[in-house]
């Protein structure tokens, strides 16, 4: 049942971010942390979608686009602790994960980098005529980018298999949109390239997986192009760190309200009743507190680790 | 029988040998299905192994180095090249904040076998925005490696390595070497980056000249000859990673070191030799000299622009003050360079 898969993706990237969140202040965790809270239900509809040899790219509010996927939640912990046993041997932190047996290619912390990255990588697939697909995750700000416009103007110059998906949570850090653009017209844009862009607004995880896997099905039938898919979402948490910052100012909690009550996680929860959510509840949870555990118990890189994988050889 | 190529002959053929022996080779880059097919290194390409494999890009330079690296990323091989080095700045978020830092940044998970060809320009009015020659900027970065060789057989071995080589490599060229000519063998073979190439012995002084300045190297050591000075000439060839060993030998042998940098000075690749140089100990009285372009963009007028650069008379008056403690000026008998008699724009 698919409330129940994406339940238990949901609520797992939830719980662990919200203990992310919890334990910040202890200061284990050396890494900004750049939260995905209120925003998951879009890296769980179109993971949710994808096959084992997909590859995603995510930024750096990337939690929920490498847990959906697949990726290592120990790994990925271990990471956030600088630990030797993290996916990245500590050497990357929050904003650099990556899990490649799962397909999840990386996450960086300059805005924008992945994108044109994604779209190579789908010119590979496509040369190698595979039938695997590229999401490239992407915020509103990255929008802003010149590599934005390369990346989607090569992609569809190439029509190549490549899904872009835009969390347009309004902000770059503090600056909204009104005051980067002329206008709020994403998809207008992308479309002017040549390449099939629509817009979800409500977050509603269904119809994020159902566009996702339709997207899928037409690849199947050989139908390869690159398509665009903005939805609409919201940071609950301030840009990076583990707090709410309505008190700064920039925006109202009366804005954040509407997608407060919209809230994907409570809405599967109605759909599954009290007994299956919270067996799902409970095997998150031992798995979050094992997760921090081993991580807690690893070690931190030994010093030679420096100077190892710079090249390979 | 010694076969011999161009520079620029050579390039293409270690691109042909590479492409066809590897399917993961991939040729991209503005302009190198064109005609002129990037001063005829990339010409015919396009024919002979497709437009999937080699083909034209839109002017998005940083886009495209971010497209070579995912392609790279997914276990393909592609040669961007950029036809001048100046373009390569457009590319410097990809090539600095993506190309170098992933595999370390990721933890050895993955690797980035691109290879960024650039060509650097000279005379014939270049000017300030198509003549620049910017490798000490990633010297300074690790996680790339760097190659300028100056012989064609260098730029098939060293150019055939960088395509094998799992990690970004910045092959740099120049125009004026396309038209040098030497011994290229027909089969591929491979130059290691990370050695250095003494491409002339001699017991009385040190020249290590990068890129083009090798070649004025060696023409200063032929004026030198006249006044019987005998210069040893190093090309460096690779400048990350840099073998300072070669360099160290010969300067501890010639006790008299000048760096031709093809750049401008201030943290270029001859303030780091020398620096390396003097942390390893090299003997008090070793003389030493830099020198590198005038600290000014490069001018465009050829009355102004002969004075930016070095050359080879120069050189050889550097060396000849350094061995005889002497200011006066001594002119070699001057002649003409080849390459400056064949090369005739327009462009």
């Amino acid at each position: 049942m698919l409330a129940e898969k994406f339940y238990r993706s949901l609520y797992r990237i939830r719980r662990i971010e919200e203990e992310i969140a919890r334990i910040y202040h202890t200061d284990k965790i050396k890494s900004p942390v750049h939260l995905s809270i209120g925003q998951e239900a879009i890296s769980v509809g179109v993971c949710e979608a994808l096959r084992p040899d997909d590859i995603v790219f995510g930024t750096y509010r990337g939690h929920a686009t490498y847990l959906a996927k697949g990726g290592n939640l120990e790994k990925m912990i271990a990471e956030l602790y600088g630990k030797s046993t993290g996916c990245s041997k500590g050497k990357g932190g929050s904003m650099h994960l990556i899990d490649v047996a799962k397909g999840v290619m990386g996450t960086s912390a300059i805005v924008g980098t992945t994108i044109p990255v994604s779209v190579g990588y789908s010119y590979a697939l496509k040369y190698r005529k595979s039938n695997s697909i590229v999401v490239c995750f992407i915020g509103d700000g990255a929008v802003d980018e010149g590599a934005f416009h390369e990346g989607v103007n090569f992609a569809a110059l190439k029509r190549l298999p490549i899904l872009f998906v835009c969390e347009n949570n309004h902000y770059a850090i503090h600056s909204h949109h009104v005051s980067r653009r002329n206008s709020d017209n994403i998809c207008e844009r992308v479309q002017t390239y040549g390449m099939q862009a629509e817009c979800i607004d409500d977050g509603d995880i269904f119809r994020i997986y159902d566009f996702t896997n339709n997207y899928i099905k037409r690849i199947m039938m050989g139908h390869i192009a690159p398509v665009f898919l903005e939805c609409i979402t919201y940071r609950w948490k301030e840009h990076v760190g583990p707090n709410d910052d309505f008190h700064l100012g920039y925006r109202t909690k009366d804005e954040a309200e509407y997608w407060i009550q919209n809230d994907q996680l409570k809405k599967l929860k109605s759909l599954l009743g009290a007994d299956i959510s919270s067996k799902i509840e409970s095997a998150v949870d031992l798995e979050t507190k094992n997760a921090f555990e081993f991580a807690e118990k690893s070690d931190f890189p030994e010093v030679k680790e420096l100077y190892t994988d710079l090249f390979k050889d | 029988m010694q076969r011999i190529l161009s520079y620029s002959e050579a390039i293409r053929e270690a691109i042909v040998q590479e492409m066809t022996q590897n399917p993961s080779v991939i040729v991209l880059g503005q302009g190198v299905d064109d005609p002129k097919g990037i001063l005829g290194t990339t010409k015919g390409l396009v024919d002979k192994f497709g437009s999937e494999r080699v083909f034209d890009t839109p002017l998005a330079e940083d886009g495209m180095t971010g497209v070579a690296i995912g392609a790279a990323l997914a276990g393909l091989r592609p040669v961007h090249t950029h036809i001048r080095m100046d373009f390569v700045l457009l590319a410097m978020n990809q090539l600095i904040n993506m190309a170098a830092k992933m595999r370390y940044m990721f933890g050895g998970e993955v690797s980035i076998p691109i290879v960024v060809r650039s060509i650097i320009g000279k005379s014939w009015g270049q000017g300030a925005q198509h003549s620049q020659s910017i490798y000490p900027l990633f010297m300074n970065i690790p996680g790339l490696k760097i190659c300028a060789p100056s012989t064609p057989y260098d730029a098939k071995g060293c150019l055939i390595q960088g395509i094998r080589d799992n990690n970004p490599v910045l092959f740099i060229e120049h125009r004026l070497l396309y038209y040098q000519r030497g011994h290229v063998p027909t089969e591929g073979y491979t130059v290691p980056l990370g050695k250095a190439r003494i491409l002339a012995k001699g017991k009385d002084i040190t020249l290590v000249g990068i890129s083009q300045m090798a070649i004025e190297c060696l023409r200063a050591r032929q004026y030198l000859k006249e006044i019987h000075i005998d210069a040893e000439v190093i090309d460096p060839l690779s400048l990350s990673p840099l073998d300072i060993n070669t360099i160290l030998d010969s300067v501890v042998k010639t006790k008299m070191l000048i760096v031709i940098d093809y750049a401008w000075m201030t943290c270029g690749a001859g303030a780091e030799i020398v620096a390396q140089l003097i942390e390893r100990n090299i003997p008090r009285d070793v003389v030493i000299k830099r020198m590198g372009f005038a600290s000014v963009p490069c001018p465009t007028t050829s009355a102004l622009e002969q004075h930016f650069y070095p050359d080879a008379k120069e050189i050889a008056l550097n060396a000849y003050q350094m061995i005889f403690s002497d200011k006066k000026a001594w002119q070699p008998i001057t002649e003409l360079q080849a390459e400056e008699v064949e090369f005739k724009g327009p462009f």
